[in-house]
């Protein structure tokens, strides 16, 4: 469907979005969560969270949540961005500008690989 | 926070600890009177004076009160700064308002920045809270409420990207069409 432009186009969206949610596992998803307390926007956190959103469309990547949440409680170390893929550890990001988030995504979240030069201790 | 529009965000957090249903958010731009308000009310568990008190200093605040951090502080600091108060109104169990006046023109008052994205922000990080946004500027004035967008989606999640753009779209336009100051020359888009 080409850009929205109107509620109706929303329904639309709606109608095709279920027929496809009915073909789709919902099982084996990659998690990605971003620390938005103070802090972490402050620091920029809601510019990264921008940067993922982007790359999730761009890369149309259906079977990643994205969620926001508090503090994460690694102190200094805003803006923090853990990737969880399934049946995997949780691992850990800091001082993640939009820039690297892009890295992390094309790197950890795509091919598996852990971008070991931004990961943190959690 | 290099924007007013981090602070809001981080405020709104606030309401959305506080188990809020309905979080208003309100921008007013008064050039006549070289004022700059912030406001964000919500249906929250509300706090008791003692607790309002505490979250305006930030010396006080402590692990307990984990609903509210710097946040507030910041931006009370932030409006005192720019001859502006910033004020919390609250009561257990009904909500809580909290007020920031700048004074528009001061040297030191922080750029608004961009609003747009702090509301989608907000929209995407909790989307069971309704949504309300208002923009005022002079005497023309936007209203963006996210039920109507969340009816015609239906139980579809508002992160499909066309709808992000679609909502994004709806209220940077909205900030733009009443950000407009008219004069006998004609319109004009004022700026930030």
């Amino acid at each position: 469907m080409p850009t929205i432009k109107s509620i109706d186009d929303l329904k639309r969206l709606r109608e095709e979005a279920q027929k496809v949610k009915e073909l789709r596992d919902q099982t084996g998803k990659t998690q990605i969560v971003i620390g938005m307390g103070t802090v972490g926007i402050a620091a920029g956190a809601r510019d990264t969270l921008k940067a993922i959103l982007t790359f999730i469309e761009e890369q149309h990547l259906p079977d990643v949540i994205l969620r926001q949440t508090g503090n994460i409680g690694v102190g200094g170390q805003d803006p923090v961005v853990q990737v969880i893929l399934p049946g995997a550890e949780t691992v850990t990001y800091g001082k993640v500008t939009p820039n690297m988030a892009v890295k992390i995504m094309q790197e950890h979240v795509v091919k598996g690989n852990i971008v070991q030069d931004f990961r943190i201790e959690a | 926070m290099r924007e007013l529009s981090l602070h809001l965000l981080d405020i709104a957090e606030n309401s959305i600890s506080a188990g809020a249903s309905r979080i208003v958010i309100s921008v007013r731009e008064d050039l006549v009177a070289d004022e700059l308000w912030l406001e964000v009310v919500d249906n929250g568990k509300g706090m008791s004076p003692e607790m309002v008190a505490n979250v305006l200093d930030p010396f006080v605040t402590t692990r307990t009160t984990r609903r509210v951090g710097l946040g507030i502080p910041l931006l009370k600091q932030a409006a005192e700064a720019c001859v502006g108060f910033l004020t919390v109104e609250s009561e257990l169990g009904k909500g809580t308002k909290l007020t920031a006046k700048f004074q528009h023109s001061h040297i030191d008052r922080m750029p608004l920045g961009n609003l747009e994205d702090t509301i989608i922000t907000l929209l995407l990080g909790t989307p069971a809270v309704n949504w309300v946004f208002k923009y005022q500027f002079n005497d023309q004035s936007f209203e963006f409420d996210d039920t109507e967008f969340k009816e015609a989606l239906g139980d579809l999640p508002l992160s499909d990207f066309r709808v992000i753009e679609f909502l994004s779209n709806t209220i940077s336009d909205g900030i733009t069409n009443t950000k407009i100051i008219t004069t006998e020359e004609g319109v004009l888009y004022a700026n930030h």
